[in-house]
């Protein structure tokens, strides 16, 4: 992690734009930076933050690449945003996690699904485990129901204690003070809003971004709102099965058209339309305003995203037959791997990007 | 964007109707238009794709005229004020028919620019501040490019980069042919009418050297590299009408350290009235109070080109620290004036007894933090308004060079876009839009937004005029169109 160059090139840029400003009106970001005077590394990193990287100030900029001011901010950006992720991190990982983000992810992973089958078929008479298992038990006769519901709570909790520590540090840095106080009850509903309908990557006219090339679009957007409501769907699915499970005493698996299997369905199926055009999006684009050492966090990313709903999706429609046992050990593997590495993957972006925004809408809030 | 075979070949194989020679706004206006009247169009860029676009690419904002407020000006701008700030800064030098014309065309402009893609920014979004006369570009006049280059080429416009067009071929004022240069050699394009939008000669270094002499060598050009005027050179030597005064340059004050070309806005030093200037001798040479409306730019631009090795420092102490705009690059800081002006290379002590004098001439007082601009007395020049003693480190520098903006020579048009010869008539089928004719309207001085208004009123005008000519043959039959 080259920090202080990558501190140095964004800050040249950030006063470039400062005396520029034609980029005005196109993201927060550019309103963020006009109301903060300094440029110090903990600026940077807000602002960095904030950016969505949609790339419409790249396309735009009479300095950009190959003029010799050479100004590219999201590239630049992005790299401070990998070092938000690196130097927020607790606990503190080596810095090969983050330096070479996705061997560390494709390797957790692996290990994950590793641990998750042997245990499984420790669990388990080998006889029993490459049978169908459309008995009572259903899925918890693979992994019983408390070892299911310990396992995830620890990696659930392990995860947002771990992201609550990062997040208290960087708003500490950000400027700090009372997160909960009459301006933030203000600029909520403004900053939901930002977060659910990621307004920023509009072009301020509502364009759209520029993902590919200067022309513009919003395929990125909507991979990503795939993605995100892809995420709330699957999770809104576990939260019915819990339920019907525990309140209704309906015991899994569920018919095709219930509600879990639905939204389950749903979901992984957004998850796989999302991420897979985002990985389209980003082989095909114009890779200027791409930074190369990023790249391998993205595609970790996407490829753990994929291979979630993949499995989720596989453990569905094989769930009666006798691969049925494998594969949901393997599917619980991933998502073991999935709430462990959130502190340590690029997913970790969704804590910084919201506090970013809530800490411009406060800004702004402040200014007027 | 089409693959095209190489020039050559593709020159002998077909005639375009129109020609547009030079990509910048007024010239992607003129394609499109003409496009639009249904003509078939081939667009010669110079630059490179990624340079395309001339001195539209550090465009900021447009001015147009405007009955009411709307999401993007507020107030209102009526014709008549236009006209008038347009005769105020040229002293009369413009052709009040068409200047007039432009003016009223102007509020017209926007709802078609929107449809080909240029956005503005709204006044309700971000920090922009507010603007009764002009319209600010969302994302500057690259981001305006990048639209026009996108409906140009999903309209079916041709387009060749890295293509230099360097003659005319005339025939009885009828041009028949250009000659371009490309992937090493010259080839002969032909087309029905030609528009010429190549923009003016202010970076041709030789040509400021006739006026300027080696002081040229001090200068920085703002903008793109490419507008050497060969195309409205070659023009006034086969005998088209020159409009505007050749020996005359805007130049504005920039940073000494900006690029030897497209610095472009940021370069521009916004601070001068706060502190003081000095030539290379140390010695104040004009009142810094004296201007402080958008003029001043000039105004100092022109003032440091005759400064001795065309350079000026502007010295601030930290009384003036978050008055001022931020800048392309921090000042150059020292603990007292005698370390500043060692590290400009100035004489430490000419600079000491100008600011003394300076400092015991200043007539104010400061309350405080707050600041009361004074003036000072008994010293020469005078300065006549924010005078403030230059007494509290740390001290900064910000060292000027004159930057050319552009050069006011052109080719004489008419109200169709027509280029005039000097026998008076016009060529017919040869338009020309942009700055390559702004002088028509802009003999003298500067108005913000200005340079893309001429440009797309004129690039709009003539396109269609092209096209038309282009498509019925016959000029001189039909009856005057508005």
């Amino acid at each position: 992690m080259q920090t202080p160059e990558a501190i140095k090139t964004a800050r040249r840029a950030i006063e470039i734009c400062k005396a520029c400003r034609y980029c005005d009106g196109y993201c927060i970001v550019f309103e963020a930076m006009e109301l903060r005077r300094g440029c110090t590394a903990a600026d940077i990193g807000y602002l960095a933050n904030l950016c969505h990287n949609c790339r419409n100030c790249y396309y735009a900029c009479q300095y950009a690449p190959p003029h010799e001011f050479a100004i590219n901010l999201p590239k630049s950006f992005s790299e401070i945003r990998m070092d938000t992720y690196r130097r927020y991190a607790w606990p503190h990982p080596p810095d090969i996690i983050f330096r070479r983000n996705g061997v560390a992810v494709a390797t957790f992973t692996a290990l994950a699904i590793a641990i998750t089958v042997t245990l499984t078929l420790m669990l388990r008479s080998p006889s029993g485990y490459f049978k169908p298992h459309l008995d009572q038990a259903g899925f918890y006769a693979i992994v019983p129901w408390k070892i299911m519901v310990s396992v995830a709570g620890a990696a659930i909790g392990m995860s947002l204690v771990s992201l609550t520590v990062s997040l208290r540090r960087f708003w500490r840095d950000m400027g700090g003070g009372r997160i909960f106080n009459d301006r933030v009850i203000r600029v909520l509903s403004t900053v939901i809003y930002d977060v659910l309908s990621l307004r920023n990557m509009g072009g301020g006219e509502g364009h759209g971004c520029n993902d590919r090339d200067e022309s513009f679009s919003r395929a990125r957007r909507y991979c990503h709102h795939a993605t995100f409501y892809g995420f709330m769907l699957c999770s809104a699915s576990t939260i019915v099965a819990s339920v019907y499970d525990h309140v209704l005493n309906w015991r899994a698996p569920y018919p095709l058209l219930s509600i879990p299997v639905v939204l389950g369905t749903g979901g992984g199926l957004c998850f796989i339309v999302g991420a897979a055009g985002f990985g389209l999006i980003k082989l095909t684009g114009d890779p200027s305003p791409v930074s190369r050492s990023m790249l391998g966090s993205d595609y970790a990313m996407l490829g753990l995203l994929l291979v979630l709903a993949g499995s989720g999706l596989a453990v569905l429609a094989l769930r009666d037959t006798a691969g049925m046992s494998i594969l949901l050990a393997i599917h619980l593997g991933i998502v073991l791997s999935f709430f462990l590495l959130l502190p340590y993957s690029k997913l970790v972006h969704g804590i910084y990007r919201t506090a970013a925004l809530l800490r411009a809408a406060m800004e702004r809030e402040a200014s007027k | 964007m089409r693959l095209l075979p190489s020039t050559r070949s593709f020159a002998s194989s077909r005639i375009y109707d129109v020609v547009v020679v030079g990509g910048g706004n007024a010239g992607l206006c003129a394609a499109i238009m003409a496009r639009q009247s249904g003509a078939t169009v081939l667009l010669l860029e110079q630059a490179a794709r990624d340079l395309r676009g001339g001195n539209s690419r550090h465009a900021r904002n447009l001015r147009v005229a405007h009955r009411m407020p709307g999401r993007y000006m507020h107030g209102l701008y009526l014709p008549n004020e236009y006209w008038e700030d347009l005769i105020r800064v040229t002293a009369g030098q413009t052709n009040a028919s068409l200047a007039r014309s432009m003016i009223d065309q102007s509020a017209h402009v926007m709802p078609w620019m929107a449809q080909c893609g240029a956005r503005f920014q709204s006044l309700r979004s971000g920090a922009r501040r507010p603007s009764r006369k002009t319209v600010f570009l969302l994302g500057g006049g690259k981001a305006l490019l990048n639209a026009y280059y996108l409906t140009a080429e999903r309209l079916g416009i041709d387009i060749l980069y890295e293509t230099e067009v360097v003659s005319f071929h005339f025939d009885g004022g009828i041009a028949r042919g250009v000659t371009a240069l490309t992937g090493g050699a010259a080839a002969t394009i032909h087309a029905k009418a030609f528009v010429v939008t190549s923009g003016g000669i202010q970076s041709d270094i030789d040509w400021l050297k006739r006026y300027w002499g080696d002081a040229a060598d001090g200068f920085l050009i703002r903008g793109t590299a490419y507008a050497k005027g060969q195309i409205l050179k070659d023009l006034l030597d086969q005998g088209a009408a020159p409009v505007g005064n050749p020996a005359q340059w805007h130049i504005v004050a920039v940073d000494a350290r900006a690029p030897k070309f497209d610095g472009g806005i940021v370069s521009r030093i916004d601070c001068l009235p706060l502190g003081i200037v000095v030539d290379r001798n140390g010695r104040r040479f004009h009142d810094e109070g004296a201007n402080i409306g958008p003029e001043r730019y000039a105004i100092w631009g022109n003032l440091v080109a005759q400064c001795p090795s065309q350079i000026a420092y502007a010295i601030f102490d930290s009384k003036i620290d978050g008055l001022s705009r931020p800048s392309l690059y921090p000042p150059i800081r020292a603990p007292t004036i005698a370390e500043l002006a060692a590290k400009l290379a100035l004489n430490p002590s000419s600079v000491m007894a100008t600011v003394d004098a300076f400092n015991a001439a200043v007539q104010n007082t400061l309350h405080g933090k707050s600041v009361s601009p004074g003036h000072t007395e008994y010293i020469a020049p005078l300065k006549s308004r924010w005078a403030l003693p230059i007494d509290t480190p740390p001290f900064d520098c910000f060292p000027l060079r004159p930057g050319v903006t552009f050069n006011y020579l052109g080719v004489k048009v008419d109200q169709n876009a027509h280029v005039l010869m000097t026998n008076g008539r016009e060529s017919p089928n040869t338009f020309a839009a942009g700055s390559i004719m702004a002088a028509n309207v802009l003999g003298r001085g500067y108005l913000a937004g200005i340079g893309i208004a001429i440009g797309t009123v004129f690039g709009r005008i003539a396109g269609r005029e092209a096209a038309y000519y282009a498509n019925s043959g016959s000029h001189k039959d039909r009856a005057p169109r508005h």
